[in-house]
């Protein structure tokens, strides 16, 4: 059965800290191809994380 | 140290320059949103400042001086962190784990059975249209500033401690004296919650203008 978007939710914040097991990632996957939901939350969180890597070295437009 | 003094590259910093100025200020701001106490931040920042100057040897010219300098200030505030994590245990954060709970709870549909957990119509993740370009705006980042410090203080802390001092999940159990399931809880929390700010302040407004 396909876990919910809130399980996902929960795999895909644990993504940026630790490495997921091989069944949570095609668990993972096999989600994301059909919610385009999650398939965005996934994008957001690796922007955040982006965004959180130049505010911590300084690097932040115009500010 | 009579190294640094002969170093050319030391030399090579000039600490009058007004765009140190400029770094001092957004030093602040980093240290600001962090300790949440104007006081403490201040002499955070000077701390650093005190340090990059006297191992202005130390600046290789890899990073720019801005991202050297803030290096500096993180190890300092992380220093600061360690030294006080007694005082400042979990319990004494506000941390409404209650309330971060329902709001989290409440973006999930529980009506039909085969749907539970489901996003919400209302609160699906929406397409963010050139995400990029937003690092390169002031008024982002002040959204940005904005959406970290309205996060509950507990899931700010923990967010912050893993996202901007770049510590790891099993330092911050440590430091805080939380469960490492506990810890992601709060981080998915924060996160969940980060994201729907950011979208609902910044990139929903983007997306109509």
């Amino acid at each position: 059965m396909m876990m919910s978007c809130k399980e996902a939710t929960r795999l895909m914040s644990q993504e940026q800290d630790r490495e997921l097991t091989l069944r949570e990632r095609a668990a993972l996957k096999f989600h994301t191809m059909m919610c385009i939901g999650c398939t965005n939350y996934r994008k957001h969180m690796d922007f955040m994380r982006k965004a959180a890597v130049r505010f911590r070295e300084g690097i932040w437009g115009g500010g | 140290m009579n190294d640094s003094a002969t170093d050319p590259r030391a030399s090579a910093i000039d600490w009058n320059d007004p765009s140190i100025g400029a770094i001092r200020r957004d030093m602040l701001r980093f240290a600001q949103i962090q300790l949440r106490d104007a006081g403490a931040a201040e002499d955070m920042v000077q701390e650093a400042l005190i340090a990059a100057m006297n191992n202005a040897s130390g600046f290789a010219g890899r990073a720019t001086l801005k991202t050297w300098m803030f290096a500096i200030l993180r190890n300092k505030i992380v220093d600061h962190i360690r030294k006080s994590s007694r005082e400042i245990s979990c319990a004494d954060l506000s941390d409404g784990t209650d309330e971060g709970a329902e709001r989290i709870e409440a973006l999930f549909n529980r009506r039909s059975m085969g749907k539970s957990g489901m996003w919400n119509l209302d609160d699906m993740p929406s397409t963010w249209a050139d995400p990029d370009a937003a690092l390169s705006q002031k008024q982002f980042w002040a959204v940005f500033d904005a959406c970290v410090n309205h996060l509950p203080e507990r899931a700010a802390r923990v967010y912050m401690m893993r996202e901007f001092l770049d510590l790891d999940t099993e330092e911050i159990c440590r430091q805080l004296g939380i469960s490492s399931n506990n810890c992601w809880v709060i981080l998915h929390r924060a996160r969940t919650g980060l994201r729907e700010c950011l979208e609902d302040n910044w990139f929903k407004g983007e997306v109509a203008a």
